[in-house]
C-alpha cells in the first residue's frame, strides 16, 4: 500500500471521528440560548453515560464456566475500588489500589486453580 | 480599601498558573496509566501490521480515539475503501454525539480553544471533565484545556513508544488497562453522591446491561445511549422535581 493511501485513510478516519464529536456543537451551538430540552439532557446525561462506560469496560464478562475466573477477578477488583473510594475518598488511591489488586489477582489466581 | 480587603480580593479574584497546572496534572494521572498502556498496545499492533512508528504518531495526533484507532489497524491492513473507513469510524465513535451536549455552552466560552476541546473529547477526558471541581485558585477553563492537552500527549507518547520499542518493553503491562475501568467506577461513585437524582445513573446501568445482553459487546453502546436519552426524557418530570427540590434546600 502506498504512503499516500495510508495517509488518506488516516485523514478520513480523523475527519469522521471529529464529526461525531462536533455534532452536538454544530446542531445546538449556533443559537445564543440552549433549548430547555438540550439543557436538561446536558445536565443529566453525564451520570448516565459514565454508568454506561462502566458497563462498557466490563463487557468481556460472561457467566459461562470458562469465563467465571475473569468475571470474578474483574468484579472483585471493582469491589475493591468501590470500597477504597467510599473509605478514603482519594481518587488516586482508589484507582491505583484497585489496579494493583487487579494485576496481582490476574497473575496469582490462575496459578492457584491449576 | 484596607489591607485585609485587598488581600482577600487578591486571593479570590486571581488564579494561580502553577496551581492550575498542578490541578490539571493530578486529575490526569489516572488517564496517564491507562492511555500509556492502551497507546503502547495500539503502537505495537500497527507496527506488527507493517506500518512504521510515524504512522502511529500521526494517527494518535489527528484521530485520537481508542477503539477507533484499533479499528483503523484492521482497516489499514485490509486496505479498506474510504466508504468502509468512514462508515465504520462513524459507527464506532457514534456515542460521542451525546458527549458534547453537556459542554455546548462551556466550550463556547473558551474562545479559540473550543475547537481543540471538541476534538479531544474522548471517553476518559469527557468523564474527568464531568467530575472536575476546581478549587478557588485554579482557573477552571485553563484547567480543562490543560487536562485535555495532557491526556492527548499521554496517548501520543504511548502509541509512539509502542510502535518504536514494541515487545522490547521489559515491563509486563497486562492488566494496567484496568485503571480505565477503575477511573469510570470512581467517577460513577462521585456522580452518584453529588447528583440529587439517581434516575440517570440507574437508567444508564439498566439500559447498557439490557442492550449488552441482547446485542453483544461490540454493538450495544449506541442503541443503549439512544434508549437512555429517550428514557430520561420520559422520566424528565421526576428528575427535574428532584433537582429543583435539592436547589431549594
Amino acid at each position: 500500500m502506498t504512503a499516500g493511501r495510508t495517509l488518506l485513510i488516516i485523514i478520513v478516519a480523523a475527519i469522521c471521528t471529529f464529526t461525531t464529536r462536533a455534532f452536538p456543537f454544530v446542531v445546538f451551538g449556533g443559537k445564543k440560548e440552549l433549548s430547555p430540552a438540550v439543557r436538561f439532557l446536558g445536565s443529566c446525561l453525564p451520570s448516565a453515560i459514565i454508568a454506561t462506560l462502566v458497563v462498557y469496560c466490563l463487557r468481556s464478562i460472561t457467566f459461562s464456566p470458562s469465563g467465571l475466573l475473569n468475571a470474578g477477578i474483574q468484579l472483585l477488583s471493582v469491589g475493591i475500588v468501590t470500597a477504597l473510594h467510599l473509605w478514603k475518598h482519594n481518587i488516586l488511591l482508589s484507582i491505583g489500589g484497585g489496579t494493583v489488586c487487579y494485576m496481582v489477582l490476574l497473575r496469582v489466581v490462575p496459578n492457584w486453580i491449576h | 480599601m484596607t489591607l485585609k480587603q485587598e488581600d482577600d480580593s487578591l486571593s479570590s479574584g486571581t488564579f494561580s498558573n502553577r496551581e492550575t497546572w498542578k490541578y490539571a496534572f493530578i486529575q490526569s494521572i489516572p488517564v496517564f496509566f491507562g492511555y500509556l498502556f492502551l497507546g503502547i498496545a495500539f503502537g505495537i499492533l500497527l507496527e506488527q501490521a507493517g506500518f512504521h512508528a510515524g504512522w502511529a504518531l500521526l494517527s494518535s495526533l489527528v484521530i485520537y480515539a481508542g477503539s477507533g484507532q484499533f479499528l483503523l489497524v484492521s482497516l489499514l491492513e485490509s486496505n479498506a475503501s474510504l466508504t468502509v473507513v468512514s462508515a465504520m469510524t462513524l459507527l464506532i465513535n457514534g456515542r460521542h454525539i451525546f458527549y458534547g451536549l453537556s459542554f455546548v455552552e462551556k466550550f463556547r466560552s473558551m474562545g479559540r480553544k473550543c475547537l481543540y476541546m471538541i476534538f479531544s473529547l474522548t471517553d476518559e477526558t469527557y468523564s474527568v471533565l464531568c467530575s472536575l471541581q476546581p478549587p478557588a485558585r485554579v482557573d477552571p477553563n485553563k484547567a480543562m484545556f490543560r487536562l485535555a492537552l495532557l491526556d492527548h500527549s499521554y496517548w501520543i507518547l504511548g502509541s509512539f513508544l509502542g510502535a518504536m520499542m514494541g515487545s522490547l518493553i521489559p515491563f509486563d503491562f497486562q492488566g494496567v488497562d484496568f485503571s480505565m475501568t477503575a477511573l469510570f467506577v470512581v467517577i460513577f461513585l462521585d456522580q452518584w453522591k453529588s447528583m440529587p437524582s439517581h434516575i440517570p445513573a440507574v437508567v444508564g446501568v439498566f439500559s447498557s446491561v439490557f442492550f449488552l445482553a441482547f446485542l453483544g459487546p461490540e454493538q450495544f453502546l449506541l442503541p443503549s445511549l439512544a434508549a437512555t436519552a429517550a428514557t430520561l426524557f420520559i422520566c424528565k418530570r421526576w428528575i427535574v422535581r428532584k433537582m429543583e427540590g435539592e436547589n431549594q434546600k
